[in-house]
C-alpha cells in the first residue's frame, strides 16, 4: 500500500518534494510515480510540476495520467504545487492552453506594466524568493504555521480564482494574488513547501495528517494500515 | 511587506568537500559540505550555492552525491554550477535534488543550451553565471564576459550578454565582478546596478563581499534582488542571521 503518491510526469525536481515528506514522516510509504495505477491506489496524492503549463499537461497526458490525476483530486486528500496548482484551473495564458478545470478561475502572466512596488522599483519576473503569506482562511493545512510566514516562490503565471471562496491564502507582488487554495479535499499552494524550511515541512506534516471530510476513502484508515505491517 | 532580498552563502566542492579559499589562510580542507549546509541552513540562509571546482569525472560523481545528501535534509532552494556543459548533465544535478543550476562557460561555448535546457526544465532552473572584467574607461564604462573561471577572455560585452541570455531563457543571472572577487572591496556597484535595471529576471550580485554594509550596497544601489558571499561567512566572521539584521536595520526586507 502506498501512503502517498508523487505523481511523475517528467517535469522537474520532484526529488526534493518526496525527500521533504519523507523528512516529516519516516515511517510512511512515498513513492515517485508515473503510473496511474499506483496512484489509483494511493492514500494521498501530490502532485507537483515545474516549468511551463503547456508542457506539463503534454506530459501528463502521455503518460495516461488525465483520469488518475481527477480522480485523485475528487476523492482523496491532494496537495498541488507550483504548476500542479495551477494546471487545476481552467486555462492559462502560458501557451493560451485549457487546464483540467477542476477549480474555477484563470492562470495569468504578472503583467509587465504593473510590476512596480511602493516605492516605484521595478519588480523582477519570475516571483523568485521568499514571499509573506497571509491566510486568508482557517485551514488544517495552516494549523501551527504563524500567519505571514515567508515561503518560498519561484513562479510567473499566478491564479485569479474565479470564486473567491476557494482562497485560502494570498500574498503580495505587488497586488494580492491567490498563492493556496482550498476546495473540498484539494489544497493547492503556489509556492514550494518542499524548499520553505520550517514552514513548508509543517504544511506537508499538516496535509499528512489532514482528514478532509469530503474525501471518499479514508485516508487515515490507510495509513493505519500501513503502520502495521 | 513583499518579496525578500536573498542571501545566498557561496561554498567551493572539491572531490566531495568544502574547501576554503585560499587567499586568506591558505589552502584547507573546511569540512563536510552536509555539516557546513545544515549550519547555514539553521542561519537562515534562503538559498545555497554549490561550486564545483574540480576537474575529473570521478570528483563530479561526488558532488552528484554530495547534492543528493544536502537535499535530503536541507530544505531550502540548492544551485549548483561548475562544469555543466550539456542538458544531461542539467538532468543529472536536478535529479539529484539541485533545484538550480549555474552554467557558466558552457553558455558561452554553446548559447543554445541555455535555451534547450530552459525550455526542458524551465527558466526557473536554468541561472547563467556572467564573470565580468571591467574594460571601459570611468565614465565609460564597459565590460568583457570571461569564461573558464575567469581565465579566459571572450571579447563579448557583458550587458549584450546578460541580454541575450535573458532572451534565450534564463530565468536568473549570477553576476560576478572579476575585478572585485575576492578583494574583500565590496561588490561593483555600477556593474551590478546597470545589470539589474537593464534586465526582467533577477539578478545575483557576486565578488568581492568583505563586510555587511557590502551587503546593504549590493541591494540598495546596486539594485540587486540577491547576494552571495563566501569568505565572510565561511571564517565565521559573521553569521548570515547577523547579516540579515543589520540588512533589516538598513530597511532592507529579509526573512528573518
Amino acid at each position: 500500500m502506498t501512503d502517498i503518491a508523487v505523481i511523475d510526469y517528467g517535469m522537474g525536481n520532484l526529488r526534493s518534494v518526496a525527500k521533504a515528506i519523507e523528512h516529516v514522516a519516516p515511517h510512511l510509504v512515498v513513492v515517485v510515480t508515473s503510473d496511474p495505477e499506483v496512484v489509483d491506489g494511493a492514500a494521498r496524492v501530490v502532485f507537483p510540476g515545474q516549468g511551463a503549463m503547456p508542457d506539463c499537461m503534454r506530459e501528463m497526458d502521455a503518460r495516461g495520467l488525465r483520469a488518475a490525476v481527477i480522480e485523485a483530486a475528487r476523492a482523496r486528500p491532494f496537495l498541488g504545487i507550483c504548476i500542479g496548482l495551477q494546471m487545476l484551473f481552467e486555462s492559462s495564458e502560458e501557451g493560451g492552453i485549457a487546464g483540467l478545470a477542476l477549480l474555477p478561475g484563470k492562470v495569468r502572466r504578472f503583467p509587465a506594466a504593473a510590476m512596480i512596488d511602493a516605492h516605484g522599483e521595478k519588480l523582477k519576473v519570475p516571483h523568485m524568493g521568499w514571499n509573506e503569506v497571509h491566510q486568508s482562511s482557517a485551514h488544517p493545512l495552516w494549523e501551527g504555521i504563524p500567519q505571514a510566514s515567508r515561503f518560498y516562490f519561484v513562479h510567473s503565471y499566478y491564479v485569479e480564482a474565479g470564486d473567491r471562496g476557494i482562497v485560502a491564502g494570498t500574498s503580495r507582488y505587488p497586488f494580492p494574488f491567490a498563492c493556496a487554495v482550498a476546495a473540498r479535499n484539494i489544497f493547492a499552494v503556489q509556492f514550494h513547501p518542499e524548499k520553505s524550511h520550517s514552514a513548508g515541512l509543517r504544511l506537508l506534516a499538516n496535509f499528512l495528517a489532514w482528514q478532509p471530510a469530503h474525501a471518499a476513502r479514508a485516508a487515515g484508515a490507510a495509513i493505519a494500515e500501513s503502520g502495521e505491517r | 511587506m513583499g518579496l525578500a532580498k536573498r542571501i545566498i552563502p557561496c561554498l567551493d566542492v572539491t572531490a566531495g568537500r568544502v574547501v576554503k579559499g585560499v587567499n586568506f589562510v591558505g589552502l584547507r580542507d573546511a569540512g563536510d559540505p552536509i555539516e557546513i549546509a545544515r549550519g547555514y541552513d539553521e542561519q537562515g540562509a534562503d538559498e545555497l550555492a554549490f561550486l564545483d571546482i574540480t576537474a575529473s569525472s570521478d570528483e563530479r560523481d561526488l558532488m552528484l552525491h554530495v547534492v543528493e545528501k544536502v537535499a535530503a535534509q536541507v530544505f531550502i532552494p540548492l544551485t549548483v554550477g561548475g562544469g555543466v556543459r550539456s542538458v544531461e548533465d542539467v538532468r543529472r544535478l536536478l535529479n539529484a535534488g539541485a533545484d538550480k543550476v549555474s552554467i557558466n562557460t558552457a553558455a558561452v561555448q554553446t548559447p543554445r543550451l541555455i535555451a534547450d535546457a530552459s525550455a526542458r526544465y524551465g527558466a526557473q532552473c536554468i541561472v547563467v553565471a556572467v564573470d565580468a572584467r571591467r574594460v571601459g574607461e570611468v565614465g565609460a564604462p564597459r565590460w568583457e564576459v570571461y569564461t573558464h573561471g575567469g581565465r579566459r577572455a571572450t571579447g563579448i560585452d557583458a550587458l549584450e550578454w546578460g541580454r541575450r541570455m535573458q532572451q534565450l531563457g534564463a530565468g536568473e543571472i549570477l553576476l560576478t565582478s572579476m575585478d572585485r572577487d575576492g578583494t574583500r572591496a565590496g561588490f561593483d556597484i555600477e556593474l551590478t546596478r546597470i545589470f539589474s535595471d537593464m534586465l526582467e529576471i533577477p539578478v545575483i550580485a557576486s565578488g568581492g563581499v568583505g563586510s555587511l554594509e557590502h551587503l546593504v550596497e549590493g541591494i540598495l544601489r546596486g539594485h540587486a534582488d540577491a547576494v552571495l558571499a563566501a569568505s565572510i561567512f565561511h571564517y565565521g566572521e559573521y553569521t548570515v542571521r547577523q547579516a540579515k539584521e543589520y540588512m533589516a536595520r538598513r530597511g532592507i526586507e529579509v526573512r528573518l
